[in-house]
């Protein structure tokens, strides 16, 4: 499968709701889950994740139900999960992952990440910005949450603190982590700041195939 | 399980002494992050010498040069530590407060059969190596990691 038709399976507007409910999870999730989900029968669904399966778009997984196994076990059930692969399609061609490189290495090479992290709290400063100013009396959870959504983080909460499922620099992230998660961090202590979000701060906990950044309750509310 | 460890070794130019108050936060954070490298899965062994915090004294390739040299049980273990726990990314994140950038490698790394210490001779030529070669299988990076010997070398390495 070419890449654009990867993408294009995704052009089905139910097949996109499954799509999004199954990547913003970090477990397996059921045929049953994701109908409900997307608010249609599970047949349908069935249908659906099985065409996003064969795409790559998401993984499929076994389990028998638990506390049951051997021969009357029954049939195991199918479910499905989000997947590491990732897809880039841009009509007319562009490469900028080649020029991102490149210019990671050179920052990495004339130590400028004072300089990146600068430019970077800047940045999510401004959008913290937009945010707020689209939405003046949200709570600062609310907004930042939903200005990671809108950025492709995939936030959920974890107890009291917020991380974030997807990391929308992970090649660049896994050549480069320090230059990179630095970056990113400095970028999400920027929307804070410019979200007036003081009830959150952030901080690197990385774990695997998620976000290195966490954002956690601040323990006073001083910026 | 091979018989082979991984072997690190990274050296940095300090901006200023170790006592001075530039270098304050990294004289902080050497302790509290090297014990979190000898808790971590994997860690074999690490350099130390007897008058600074890790081998923070040690001076083997010039008076500001800083060298940090370990074991580990497998690249994994040690990608895991290096980039992946929370305090040690955001030691690296602050390097150019207390480091000079260096436009050659710093970092190499190198397979030693298990229960070898690898001492700073051999450490240094393995940088050496890399820096005249690019990465192979004697001397690689993150970046180009390299297998371990084969079992049929790893017999006759230990010969």
């Amino acid at each position: 499968m070419t890449e654009i038709s990867v993408i294009a399976v995704l052009e089905d507007p139910v097949r996109r709701r499954l799509y999004d409910f199954v990547s913003a999870r970090g477990d397996e999730v059921s045929r049953n889950e994701a109908a409900q989900a997307a608010g249609i029968g599970r047949t349908l669904a069935a249908f659906h994740l099985d065409r996003l399966a064969a795409a790559g778009l998401v993984e499929v997984t076994f389990a028998r139900p638990a506390g049951r196994s051997g021969p009357g076990a029954g049939r195991p059930a199918k479910l499905y999960r989000r997947t590491a692969v990732e897809h880039q399609v841009s009509v007319p061609p562009r490469d900028y992952r080649t020029a991102a490189e490149l210019l990671a290495e050179v920052v990495d090479l004339t130590g400028a990440e004072p300089e990146l992290q600068r430019s970077a709290r800047s940045r999510g400063a401004a959008s913290g910005r937009a945010a707020r100013s689209q939405a003046p009396e949200l709570p600062g959870d609310d907004l930042v949450t939903g200005a990671l959504t809108a950025q492709g983080y995939q936030p959920y909460r974890d107890g009291a603190d917020v991380r974030l499922r997807n990391c929308p620099f992970h090649v660049l992230a896994s050549n480069h982590p320090p230059l990179i998660c630095g970056m990113n961090l400095a970028l999400l202590e920027g929307l804070l700041e410019g979200a007036s979000a003081p009830g959150l701060s952030a901080r690197l906990d990385p774990r695997p195939g998620e976000c290195c950044v966490v954002l956690t309750p601040s323990k006073n509310n001083e910026y | 399980m091979t018989g082979y460890h991984l072997a690190e070794l990274n050296i940095g130019t300090a901006r200023a002494a170790t006592d001075s108050p530039e270098m304050a936060g990294f004289m902080a954070g050497i302790v509290p992050v090297n014990a979190l490298a000898d808790a971590a899965p994997g860690f074999v062994w690490r350099l130390q010498d007897g008058d600074g915090p890790g081998a923070t004294a040690l001076r083997p390739c010039g008076p500001d040069i800083m060298v940090n040299m370990s074991v580990w049980e497998n690249l994994e273990s040690l990608r895991d530590f290096v980039y992946r726990s929370g305090p040690h990314l955001d030691f690296m994140r602050r390097r150019r407060a207390w480091f000079h950038p260096m436009a050659v490698p710093y970092l190499v790394l190198w397979w030693v059969p298990a229960g070898h210490i690898p001492g700073l001779d051999e450490a240094l030529s393995r940088l050496d190596l890399l820096r005249r070669e690019g990465p192979g299988p004697r001397a690689f990076t993150f970046r180009d990691p390299y297998p371990p010997p084969v079992p049929a070398e790893a017999a006759d390495a230990t010969l």
